[in-house]
């Protein structure tokens, strides 16, 4: 029992992570319909920034607010000058984000070197302890509770204020939002830095969860967050994080009892969806 | 009278197609302005020109004396121009409640009264606050598309068809619904469906083949069955 308890705990940690990222992702496509492949370069710029701040000044909160930052201004800057100029040609939005993800992860290499760096979580999210029988890693539970409070928050903004009432309008239908009289693209950027701080935020928190930070990891991680938008519905929140919870713990369980199959249980549930459900577990209706 | 919109010589593209050749036209402060014409003459684009959907390529769009041809259509729409699509535009996941929201641009005593009177014009709106756009029926979708341009202060609201696919007796509600609207403000009225037209509409424009080629007043029109047969198919 506490082996299941303990795979679980693992899963829905993993679901969070890949959550965070995949929620931006899937407000970028459902909004912009860009396919934003540059994302797990704001994941890893965050992550790298992040933790080469919290390991200056050992305060993992301060790295977590630096990663915040730093998605928010790399995604300005991709939105204005990667994303803008391509705005409804999806051939050209793969070709250029996805060398601009490139771009930014040798730019990791240059800026911050190209080995690997070990990351520890901090004191006071280091270590274990137990319920009855079953051991509960401190810093798992922080993640699955900043991925809790990251939707709660977000579902808030989008059911209970304006802008995010625009931001719903908007996946459903651009073309009448800006007829009632919104300008969209004001929106496309706000949603676009969000979304990039999401991802950032992602990276930071993998960073010590994972033990250790390389520049490839992003790219890896984005595919994962994309099988995650596709079964959980493109644009859709709530999917996303269904989705992310349920790749996770079948990637946590799988690899504890199959684990040749860990990295194909993904593409079998993406395969799956897309076979019977081709438009994701949940729909966004027009 | 004095001219609200005013379009002159106005062409527009969609992708490598040229749809609209030489558009025309004045809409006069108050009343029901209706362009009439086959299917595929040009109308909808006409009407997405205007909010500048589909950009004009050449020629000018006057409102209020000032040219809105280059601007973007949220700017165009808070010019004081309410859009009604042919296809409703309705966010179906929103609730009735939410895509009214959603179109306020303030929440004065102005917006507050036209949002009263829309409600009592239409009382389904009311009972189906909380239900979802997208499982409305098609009338009262209509019904919502109408209610959401009407409830800011706009001048000028443009229809597209909006009894398309409706039974005759929600054709005859929507038509009374405009009716009681055009008291208040000045409409653009794209109809195919020429009873609706005729009994609304106070001044027509016929459009072929992406250009204006005939106007007039509407009781004319109705008299004129050469014209009604050669223009708009109707013997």
């Amino acid at each position: 029992m506490d082996l299941i308890f303990s795979l679980l705990i693992n899963g829905l940690a993993t679901g969070m992570l890949i959550f965070l990222l995949a929620a931006g992702l899937t407000l970028i496509f459902g909004l912009m319909s860009v396919l934003n492949f540059a994302h797990g370069g704001l994941f890893i710029w965050g992550a790298y920034t992040g933790v080469w701040f919290y390991q200056m000044t050992n305060s993992f909160f301060l790295g977590i607010i630096v990663a915040i930052i730093t998605g928010l201004l790399i995604g300005y800057v991709t939105e204005r000058i990667i994303v803008r100029p391509v705005y409804g040609n999806h051939i050209q939005q793969i070709l250029i984000t996805l060398g601009f993800m490139l771009v930014l992860q040798e730019l990791i290499k240059v800026v911050f070197g190209p080995q690997q760096i070990a990351v520890f979580p901090p004191e006071w999210l280091s270590g274990s302890f137990l319920v009855g029988d079953v051991v509960l890693i401190k810093y798992r539970l922080f993640i699955i509770a900043v991925g809790i409070l990251v939707f709660a928050i977000c579902m808030f903004i989008l059911k209970k204020t304006r802008i995010g009432l625009i931001v719903r309008a908007g996946v459903i239908n651009k073309e009448m939002v800006q007829s009632l009289g919104i300008n969209i693209r004001l929106v496309f950027m706000l949603v676009f830095m969000v979304g990039a701080a999401l991802a950032a935020l992602s990276g930071i928190l993998h960073a010590p969860y994972s033990g250790n930070l390389y520049a490839e990891m992003g790219l890896e991680f984005s595919i994962l967050a994309f099988i995650v938008v596709v079964i959980g519905g493109m644009g859709s929140f709530t999917g996303s994080l269904l989705a992310a919870l349920l790749v996770g713990l079948a990637q946590a369980f799988m690899a504890y009892y199959f684990p040749a199959l860990s990295l194909a249980v993904n593409m079998l549930l993406m395969t799956i969806v897309l076979v019977f459900r081709p438009q994701g577990l949940f729909r966004v209706k027009g | 009278m004095n001219s609200l919109l005013n379009l002159n010589q106005v062409a527009a593209n969609i992708g490598q197609y040229h749809i609209l050749h030489d558009i025309s036209f004045e809409v006069p402060s108050g009343g029901v302005t209706v362009l009439l014409g086959r299917n595929g003459a040009g109308k909808t684009t006409t009407l997405r020109t205007i909010m500048g959907l589909n950009p004009a390529s050449k020629g000018s769009i006057t409102f209020k004396n000032e040219e809105i041809s280059r601007l973007k259509p949220h700017i165009i729409a808070n010019r004081g121009i309410g859009y009604v699509p042919e296809d409703q535009g309705i966010f179906g996941d929103l609730t009735v409640g939410e895509n009214i929201r959603v179109a306020m641009k303030k929440e004065d005593e102005g917006t507050t009264k036209r949002m009263e009177w829309v409600l009592e014009l239409f009382p389904d709106l009311k009972k189906f606050w909380k239900k979802p756009g997208g499982q409305l029926s098609g009338g009262q979708k209509q019904m919502l598309a109408i209610a959401r341009a009407y409830v800011n202060e706009n001048e000028l609201l443009l229809i597209d068809e909006p009894s398309k696919g409706l039974a005759p007796i929600i054709v005859e509600k929507v038509m009374d619904s405009i009716n009681q609207m055009k008291e208040k403000t000045t409409i653009l009225l794209v109809e195919q469906n020429f009873m609706m037209a005729s009994k609304i509409g106070d001044q027509f424009y016929i459009i072929d083949d992406g250009q204006t080629i005939h106007n007039g007043q509407m009781e004319e029109l109705k008299e004129d069955k050469v014209l009604m047969k050669k223009y708009l198919g109707i013997s």
